[in-house]
């Protein structure tokens, strides 16, 4: 019997299928503007027995194709919980917004915080930055590794912060230690976030932001406690949604 | 129809962009209303009521200022009603609750001001307001600098009273806030030519009592293992509160009441009994201000409370009954207002025990707090309520939006979340 779980982010469709307790898929797909069919044709060779969707797509989902749905608050915590029992905080950073989840020690959700309406600090910042650098987000990570920590960006704004970073660049500031600023700002951005939870080590950081190292290293130092990051850190929420759907 | 279109005119209102507001008003009401399943019967009488806001009910201000009548509108629960009343005025709450006139609000006004102030600068500037410019006389107070300093600015408009609502609970800030009250009862006659006698007085301090105990009794319904009445309903008729005729909403209310008793008896409801039950607190909501209330029911989790101005901080206390002289009675009446906890007030203390023995009281399984977006009072003290309800162990979630639907899917994140959290 195969279970899907669906996590319909603002930039990505990821999904994970589960046979007999073991993953037996795991997809993404870009977001495009009629997710419905996307997802429609994504399940059409699997044939799952039973989806549970999550992500800011699941009430679509739900109405158009009669799928049970979680927030991904939950289905963050549920999917962390089954890679890395220890984990008692969340970190998700996604597309347009950045959750701090704290566990209790039996893996269920004891409080959250999410950023306000602005996407500041999410993978949208991060888009809009590296455009401004002229490099893509992987070559933004890859420069900020070997930047020095001289430069700071202090403007939440995205608008505002892609005026920094022209300055930066127009005072003749070296890429590398502009990229590593604009990873410092993300993750002075989270850490308050985190600050507003009691939070307990050690930490997970998941989504699709999860895949800079730049990042995580960031954090690491800003938070002073472990930084577990899953393998394929975008799918937790999908895996925590079939992991929710297997149990019902 | 045709009549109230001669009568917008005479108020000069913007015909078009009021068609336009109408139309998407009842649009919102009809999706968000309509769609409630199981309503008392007895909610006809304010759905009617609601249905005529711009129209039946600003015919009725048009003919009793025709009698010579005074129209008084006021933006806040520190205005005492009795008083208005017992002038021979009629009170209206002029509060908005929806995004209008923005743009023309913030040509007199800073963007980051709180949506609640924008929105009455801009239903005046946008000329979309038959109760305002019914008024005449605008009753402010000094409740937030925002409000305070907007009131001198409105005054340019149309005449401003400004009460001085003192900002701690001593004994030199009641007899400040008394004679606050003696200063408007003066102006009301001033302005009515109706002398305030003990006799008249003393029947306005019964009618708005009466409209408390009235709104008291709902509010204990709701209380009941199953809810007999859905948390947006009860928010509905909170809001009417502020611009119907007294009377006959306290009997519409008491109507209502005793078919929520019945439906208690036949275990009748909107909701099973293991509904998540939510207690909101905060800042009030003005009509059409449903957007919080309309996700957190359409999670199929219910209200049970409103800790707020639209809600048990207009009702919960009564003025003594029972006083010889005006004197008396506007002491009374001083007594009665200056219990009010707005978190104007410096310490609050009262409102976070408040807060915990309704929780308590209504068995909620949580709070959701909710600040308008740039409102200083409430959003500062929200920390202060999660400490508290911390201490006692009840989940809350801190909420702060504004009058906009652009956070609509955010903000039904957090609150699904936060039901998943709590649900039994």
């Amino acid at each position: 019997m195969k279970i899907a779980g669906l996590d319909v982010g603002s930039r990505a469709i990821k999904l994970v299928v589960l046979q007999k307790g073991e993953c037996i898929l795991k997809k993404e797909v870009a977001t495009g503007f009629d997710y419905v069919q996307e997802v429609q044709t994504l399940l059409e060779e699997i044939q799952p027995h039973k989806t549970l969707v999550t992500g800011y797509g699941r009430h679509l989902l739900a109405q158009h194709m009669g799928f049970e749905h979680v927030t991904e608050i939950k289905a963050h915590a549920k999917g962390v919980h089954s890679l890395f029992a220890e984990v008692r905080t969340i970190l998700d950073i996604g597309g347009q917004d950045t959750k701090a989840i704290s566990l209790n020690p039996n893996g269920r959700v004891h409080s959250f915080v999410m950023n306000d309406r602005c996407a500041a600090g999410t993978g949208r910042f991060l888009e809009a930055m590296a455009t401004s650098l002229g490099c893509s987000i992987v070559e933004l990570n890859a420069l900020a590794l070997q930047g020095s920590n001289d430069f700071s960006i202090n403007s939440t704004c995205t608008v505002f912060a892609e005026t920094e970073v022209i300055s930066l660049k127009a005072q003749g500031a070296n890429p590398a230690d502009v990229a590593r600023a604009i990873f410092k700002s993300i993750a002075q951005r989270a850490a308050s976030l985190l600050n507003r939870l009691s939070i307990n080590p050690p930490l997970c950081f998941c989504g699709g932001v999860a895949r800079n190292k730049a990042l995580v290293q960031e954090l690491k130092a800003m938070l002073h406690m472990p930084v577990l990051v899953p393998e394929q850190p975008e799918f937790t929420g999908a895996l925590g949604a079939a992991l929710l759907a297997s149990m019902t | 129809m045709q009549t109230y279109e001669e009568m917008w005119r005479n108020l000069g209102l913007n015909l078009d962009a009021h068609e336009g507001l109408l139309k998407a008003l009842s649009g919102f009401y009809s999706s968000i209303y309509a769609s409630q399943k199981n309503r008392p019967n007895a909610m006809k009488y304010f759905d009617f009521v609601i249905s005529e806001v711009h129209g039946l009910r600003i015919k009725e201000l048009q003919e009793a200022k025709a009698q010579g009548k005074k129209v008084i509108g006021t933006f806040c629960v520190f205005v005492p009603e009795e008083l208005i009343l017992a002038a021979d005025g009629v009170c209206i709450g002029l509060c908005a609750g929806a995004e209008a006139g923005f743009e023309l609000a913030e040509q007199y006004l800073p963007k980051n001001t709180c949506g609640l102030i924008k929105s009455f600068f801009g239903f005046k500037l946008a000329r979309l307001c038959p109760y305002a410019n019914s008024c005449d006389l605008v009753v402010g107070e000094t409740t937030c600098d925002g409000k305070k300093k907007a009131y001198e600015l409105f005054n340019e408009f149309q005449p401003v009273h400004v009460m001085e609502v003192p900002q701690t609970k001593s004994e030199n800030a009641k007899s400040l806030f008394h004679s606050e009250v003696m200063r408007f009862k003066e102006r009301l006659e001033a302005l009515t030519g109706t002398k305030i006698t003990a006799e008249r007085l003393q029947k306005t301090i019964q009618i708005v009592n009466n409209k408390r105990r009235a709104l008291n009794r709902l509010n204990e319904l709701r209380a009941a293992p199953i809810p007999p009445i859905s948390g947006l309903d009860s928010l509905l008729i909170n809001q009417i509160a502020f611009y119907d005729d007294p009377v006959r909403f306290t009997n519409a209310v008491n109507e209502l009441c005793d078919e929520l008793e019945e439906r208690i008896k036949n275990n009748v409801g909107v909701a099973r009994g293991d509904t998540v039950r939510i207690l909101m607190s905060g800042c009030p909501m003005a009509i059409p201000n449903w957007k919080i209330p309309a996700i957190v029911e359409g999670t199929e989790a219910v209200i049970v409370g409103e800790e707020s101005c639209v809600g048990v901080r207009n009702t919960r206390n009564t003025v003594a009954e029972g006083c010889k002289d005006v004197n008396e009675m506007l002491k009374a009446i001083t007594e009665r207002y200056f219990q009010i906890d707005c978190a104007t007030f410096t310490p609050n203390t009262e409102r976070l025990n408040h807060i915990v023995e309704m929780a308590e009281t209504l068995k909620a399984n949580g709070v959701i707090h909710y600040a308008i977006q740039f409102c200083q009072p409430y959003t500062i003290e929200s920390k202060r309520v999660e400490d508290m309800l911390a201490s006692k162990g009840i989940p809350l979630l801190r909420l702060e939006t504004d009058y906009s639907m652009q956070d609509v899917e955010a903000l039904k994140t957090r609150i699904e979340a936060f039901k998943e959290l709590i649900s039994p």
